[in-house]
């Protein structure tokens, strides 16, 4: 990640393309080897990383604060409004989430904002359900009966009182969702629906790789193998943090 | 049990209607003027006025969204764009396959999951049990797109054991599968061993090895028997990823499926055909979860009686 950040900086070269070099296998001058068009693949490896990590940031911090906002609110107005909102909650839960992101970016056209926009609106559902179901089990406790005879008004109780106890499971989700969105990115760009070329993704990257597959297999293997370093190390941060902050999985 | 019944029906047949609201609304987040897009900037006109008649698009919304019902109950999902043939006979030809590696990889996720997550809640803390959850994370964190490839690499490029893609012949089925499979046995995996845990610390589990049963009797005819029931719902709520997995799955092996079909309709504009996919994918979702809910409630007499 800190290479990601850092590639700003650094004088890569992801779009330069060198025609002698197609398809070299990794050497000592590129440790990664070359692409179909002869492009350096550790090049586009680091700047596709930054576009993976900000559409992830990106997404979960939408949907993160977008579901969160209505799960609070759905739980603590209750009456007809919970009603209506779980409904719709209900309805999004009731689509595969990957499908509906793949025919809202495919509707949309490609691009990084479509994606962005085509994920949030799959993702702000599960952290609408979560936010939902802990209001409900935390506005029972004692505290938030004190705040509300000392006058507190409902915005006031779900911000200091509520928000507070309710971040922990909220975090351990938003890491796991993050792994998630670097895949599900990775796969809208995979099936040509995300970040366009020439632009880096380690989505398209993997899709181009397995068309030289039996020439050149690193071309594959890289991107992949990327993909899949990342993921593990966010699933098992947010293992960790899951067991650190003693959260039980619902 | 009736009451139960009911119930869960309706509020089945709310989301149902639900859905399909949002996916006709799907048509309408098309950017611009939807039958310029699905004709190209250079088409007649006339074309694209008797596209827009033909599609409904000219009159008012709400009018748009009750014959869109209206249709849907009919059992009418219009005209594709591009063959021009009834969506719904498309539908039909593509459902098979989809169908085929969706159980396939259920199969192959249950048969590595099983072994895997009760050998690791019998051996706990041990490095069979380490080795397991290892296995597992590592599944969970391979996608799909990148797992084919390799599979596709080692197997048919290098070792040319099976065919690299289409659907011809049971062999054809192997790697599809195997890529479907994996990523879902990962998470049950962890599931059954979670559950199995759970079980084996209830007072029956030692009430049974006071009474002289073996371990293997135990683990079989007590502990398994109840730990298998929120396996099943976890299986039931996973078949919706299955489907959505099946997609780019589809995409990897080329098979002939839905999921196929859904990215040629996109890169076609053919609309009416993805919706209509996702229409398909999303009602039977539901109808598995619906299903689930009421094996579950038939089998814990504890749910039906609670409501």
């Amino acid at each position: 990640m800190l290479l990601a950040a850092a590639g700003a900086w650094l004088p890569f070269e992801p779009y330069r393309i060198d025609l002698a070099r197609i398809l070299d296998p990794p050497d000592a001058t590129a440790w990664l080897g070359h692409d179909d068009l002869g492009r350096p693949i550790w090049d586009r490896l680091v700047v596709g990383a930054r576009y993976s990590l900000w559409v992830a940031v990106l997404v979960v911090g939408i949907s993160l604060a977008a579901g969160t906002f209505i799960g609070a609110v759905s739980a603590y107005a209750g009456g007809w409004l919970d009603h209506l909102l779980v409904r719709v909650i209900d309805i999004f839960l009731a689509f595969p989430g990957i499908l509906l992101a793949i025919a809202l970016a495919g509707l949309m056209g490609p691009g990084l904002d479509n994606v962005v926009i085509a994920l949030s609106l799959v993702g702000w559902v599960g952290f609408a359900r979560l936010a939902r179901a802990q209001v409900l089990t935390l506005k029972q406790r004692d505290h938030v009966a004190a705040a509300v005879s000392l006058g507190a008004g409902p915005g006031r109780i779900v911000w200091r009182h509520l928000l507070p106890l309710m971040a922990a499971p909220l975090i351990v989700e938003a890491t796991f969702a993050v792994a998630g969105i670097v895949i599900a990115e990775a796969g809208l760009s995979f099936l040509g629906l995300g970040i366009q070329p020439p632009e880096p993704s380690w989505g398209s990257m993997i899709r181009e790789g397995s068309r030289y597959m039996l020439v050149t297999p690193h071309m594959v293997l890289a991107p992949g193998i990327a993909l899949l370093l990342v993921v593990l190390a966010v699933n098992m941060l947010g293992d960790r943090l899951r067991d650190r902050l003693d959260v039980r999985q619902s | 049990m009736m009451r139960f019944l009911v119930s869960r029906l309706a509020s089945a047949l709310v989301v149902i209607l639900g859905v399909s609201v949002l996916v006709f609304f799907l048509i309408h987040l098309v950017p611009g003027d939807p039958v310029e897009v699905m004709l190209g900037e250079g088409s007649q006109p006339a074309d694209r006025e008797a596209l827009r008649r033909a599609l409904g698009l000219d009159l008012p919304v709400h009018v748009q969204l009750g014959h869109y019902l209206q249709g849907l109950l009919q059992g009418d999902l219009g005209v594709s764009l591009h063959s021009r043939r009834p969506i719904g006979e498309i539908l039909l030809e593509r459902i098979p396959a989809t169908l085929e590696l969706a159980l396939a990889g259920l199969v192959v996720a249950v048969l590595i999951a099983l072994p895997l997550g009760i050998i690791a809640a019998l051996r706990k803390d041990t490095p069979w049990d380490g080795g397991a959850m290892a296995f597992a994370m590592l599944g969970v964190s391979i996608p799909n797109f990148w797992m084919g490839p390799l599979l596709i690499l080692v197997f048919s490029l290098w070792l040319g054991w099976l065919p690299v893609s289409g659907r011809e012949g049971p062999a054809s089925l192997v790697l599809p599968a195997l890529t479907l499979g994996t990523a879902m046995a990962a998470i049950l995996s962890r599931m059954i061993r979670a559950t199995l845990l759970e079980v084996l610390n209830e007072d029956y589990i030692r009430t049974a090895r006071a009474k002289g049963l073996s371990w293997g009797q135990v683990v079989r005819r007590h502990a398994l028997r109840n730990a298998m029931l929120p396996v099943i719902t976890l299986l039931g709520l996973q078949l919706g990823a299955l489907l959505a997995g099946a997609v780019i799955t589809e995409i990897v092996f080329s098979w002939p499926g839905i999921g196929q079909l859904v990215i040629e309709s996109i890169q076609r504009r053919d609309y009416p055909v993805v919706q209509a996919c996702v229409l398909l994918i999303s009602l039977a979702y539901v109808l598995v979860n619906t299903l689930t809910d009421l094996c579950y409630a038939w089998l814990d007499p504890r749910i039906r009686l609670g409501q």
